[in-house]
């Protein structure tokens, strides 16, 4: 659309056509090398300066320019190494989106587009905890920031860098009439800066590169969190001056160390695991590298001690004998020291809670049980939203990023290490292999309960999958169905990439765009990523199918599609029991049923192949089969199983 | 298992040593039917009528509508449910985190026919015989 500018305007953008002609095309190389983050492909070589014609004489209005402030943010987002930016599409960011496309050649990063900005935010949320580095998101700094809100909050919570960049419209005097106005705002940043670690609002291209560079290293640092760069639509479309051009340079980007714990604590971390009769480690986010699950391998067949993995990342293989995930409580409430590795709720796993109409706890550990906890959240915690949980009374606190810390803490038990006591650990360990063999054999018993049920038991389907995936280098990306913790219990998860974890925030719609992101860090590496799927989960932004779709993610979804948001159904059950009026209605804004959703069919209507409903257990192995065929092909699949509640 | 499940896990084990069948850790072997002198104590009951009723009352949400447990939300119930009045005494003031089921919402009589649904409920297969699980 051409807008009569005002003088001041036009005046500038002669000004900076002329200056952009004198200068030539020159990409802006980074000053410096980017440390461990050189862009895998060079910045693009300037294109060919097309003869221009001459101006003619008088006031005549300059139309074009060849090199607008876009192209230097593309050349930061390259300089930061980032594969891919997902977006749904916006007015207040198509400067830069033209550059990512034609300056930018649509590579590294290369535009995924989505259907929305939730789904463009849990993608990239998935796509770090399989790749171990930010996906951008771009969207609208007014409609796009509010869609994106609870995926934000999922992030922020999990503890993961999603890199967002906002268009605005800053000038109140530069924007069209009408939408434009709608579409901005004057503080993008304030609706979400609750939970991000940090944002800013740049006002000129130097201002963006040393900011854009400052909020990865932010975002990066433990705890990783989402950040935010507003980017202004006149600095992304404006021609660059010769003036700012001079002055245009990107800053190196050198990683934050992860900070280790105190050495005099961990000296007396080690003092008291070593010593300990019946020690336990739990652990939730430690892996945020695949070294974290070696190290804590290492750290619990030094103790001989066993781990709880509380899931929020690969942590522990399954079937390791030292792993008793599933008997949690026994071991907590017998434990004499409990090491608590960046726990998302330390209070919630050495206390017990009733939700009854009188809500009560109780410790649930031994008097004198020591405390131990490694956590990066005690660096920051912010105060408004309450996802730092129950305050825990702990006898060490470290606050310190967890994997970093286990080397010195595997290093002082060893220290400590005496041969009598290395002969009791051996000792503690038969024993804890012997109890770890007797949970698996019981879960095997347990899955044959219901086996042929229709709808079909989710240990059935969690059975019927492994069979067809574990001679795969399989990952299961995300899982937004409830399924029991089935796949945990009967597979091997052996690897780092098995499973990334959950949602973090519990905010319903993160599982099928986290599964569609992580997939994506997968395809390169041959893969083979499955998920989970919530039906509650797949009607949030079913849109990512057709992403999935358009841009030939393989990834096979098996719905547990129990036909409602089966939590609220046990919770309104939960009311309905403690109020006495009737206990039969719970059903009623619960459920997803009348008519049955056909997720197959709404699958297929965006490209993707899809089978289902499937009530009959023994027809399950068969479509798993076809399903893989599809992606293996390099194609998303999807079956829709009718399954059993939970 | 997502930490949340993982929280609702804990918290319902000592749930499921009271309400539960009375083998919770069974063999890999499955169990055998249900022992004769806990079916005597028994009241009478249509297992079909009670496998409705274990439905509309919302049993199912935790228990599968199978009543084969889950270890997220509920445990087992059958088959060799706990003596009716154990499994009664519980409904009606559980200790964990069960919702209470009074007689004024869940009469004696309809308890009494969901019940017959427990007892009535199969052994499963042996692990040994299901290829998945071995």
């Amino acid at each position: 659309m051409t807008k009569q500018p005002s003088v001041n305007r036009r005046d500038f953008l002669k000004s900076a056509a002329a200056t952009s002609a004198a200068a030539g095309a020159a990409a802006f190389v980074p000053a410096a090398a980017v440390n461990a983050q050189t862009p895998a492909a060079s910045v693009p070589a300037a294109a060919p300066i097309a003869p221009r014609e001459t101006d003619p004489p008088g006031e005549a209005e300059v139309l074009t320019t060849d090199r607008p402030g876009g192209d230097f943010m593309v050349d930061v987002l390259k300089a930061l190494n980032f594969e891919y930016v997902a977006s749904n599409p916006g007015s207040s960011f198509r400067g830069i989106h033209e550059s990512i496309i034609n300056y930018g050649g649509n590579a590294a990063p290369e535009f995924l587009t989505c259907c929305h900005e939730e789904s463009s935010v849990a993608m990239a949320h998935g796509y770090f905890k399989a790749e171990g580095k930010p996906m951008a998101v771009l969207c609208h700094g007014t409609v796009g920031m509010q869609h994106a809100a609870m995926a934000i909050y999922n992030a922020y919570c999990d503890r993961v860098p999603v890199y967002i960049l906002a268009g605005n419209s800053l000038d109140a005097t530069m924007r069209r009439p009408g939408v434009e106005w709608a579409h901005s705002v004057q503080d993008a940043a304030a609706m979400v800066r609750d939970f991000i670690k940090w944002d800013d609002l740049p006002f000129s291209l130097p201002h963006f590169a040393e900011s854009a560079v400052r909020a990865y290293k932010i975002a990066m640092t433990p705890p990783m969190m989402p950040v935010l760069v507003v980017l202004d639509g006149g600095l992304q479309e404006d021609p660059i001056s010769e003036e700012v051009k001079a002055r245009l340079r990107i800053p190196r980007l050198t990683l934050t160390t992860p900070p280790q714990g105190d050495s005099g604590a961990v000296a007396e971390a080690a003092r008291l695991l070593v010593n300990a009769q019946n020690p336990v480690i739990v652990a939730d986010r430690v892996a945020r590298t695949p070294a974290g699950m070696t190290r804590l391998i290492e750290l619990a067949e030094t103790l001989q001690a066993p781990v709880i993995d509380q899931g929020g990342r690969m942590n522990f293989p399954s079937r390791h004998p030292l792993n008793h995930s599933n008997g949690g409580r026994a071991l907590i409430a017998n434990a004499d020291v409990i090491l608590g590795l960046e726990l998302t709720d330390f209070w919630g796993t050495v206390d017990a809670f009733r939700d009854a109409l009188v809500r009560s706890s109780r410790s649930i550990v031994k008097p004198g049980t020591k405390l131990i906890s490694i956590n990066a959240n005690d660096l920051y915690t912010k105060g408004n939203y309450q996802d730092f949980q129950r305050y825990p009374e702990v006898d060490i606190a470290m606050a310190a990023d967890a994997e970093a810390t286990l080397p010195a803490l595997i290093e002082a038990c060893k220290r400590l290490m005496t041969a009598d006591r290395q002969r009791a650990l051996q000792e503690r360990g038969k024993k804890l292999a012997e109890t770890h063999q007797n949970a698996m054999d019981r879960a095997r018993a347990e899955a044959a309960y219901a086996w042929d049920a229709s709808p079909i038991s989710t240990a059935r389907m969690a059975a019927e999958l492994w069979a067809q995936i574990k001679n795969e280098d399989w990952s299961l990306v995300s899982e937004s169905g409830n399924v029991s913790g089935w796949p945990m219990r009967l597979w091997n998860f052996d690897k780092p990439y098995r499973h990334f974890g959950d949602s973090g925030g519990a905010g319903v719609g993160y599982g099928a765009p986290a599964a569609v992101g992580a997939a994506l860090s997968n395809r390169k590496r041959g893969r083979l990523s499955l998920t989970i799927q919530g039906d509650g989960d797949f009607m949030y932004a079913p849109g990512v199918w057709w992403t999935a779709a358009h841009h030939k993610i393989p990834l096979l979804a098996v719905m547990h599609n129990n036909r409602a948001y089966h939590q609220e159904v046990m919770h309104l059950q939960r009311m309905a029991g403690r109020h006495q009026r009737g206990i039969t209605r719970a059903h009623i804004g619960t459920t997803i049923d009348n008519p049955n959703i056909d997720y197959a069919k709404i699958a297929q209507g965006m490209g993707v192949h899809a089978q289902g409903p499937i009530a009959n257990a023994n027809d399950l192995g068969p479509a798993i089969k076809r399903a893989l065929e599809v992606v293996k092909r390099g194609e998303p699949s999807l079956i829709d199983v009718v399954t059993q509640p939970r | 298992m997502n930490r949340l499940q993982a929280v609702v896990t804990i918290l319902l084990v000592g749930l499921a040593t009271a309400i539960g069948v009375s083998a919770q850790a069974p063999s890999p072997a499955a169990p055998a039917a249900a022992p004769p002198a806990r079916a005597a104590q028994a009241p009478a009951g249509n297992a079909e009528a009670g496998k409705k009723l274990f439905v509309s009352y919302g049993c199912y949400q935790c228990h599968g509508y199978e009543a084969q447990g889950s270890s997220a939300t509920g445990p087992r119930l059958g088959p060799r449910p706990l003596q009716f009045a154990a499994l009664s005494k519980y409904v009606r003031a559980p200790t964990g985190q069960m919702p209470p089921y009074t007689a004024k919402v869940l009469p004696e009589a309809d308890l009494t026919i969901i019940y017959a649904f427990l007892q009535s409920r199969p052994a499963p297969q042996a692990v040994e015989d299901i290829p998945l699980l071995k």
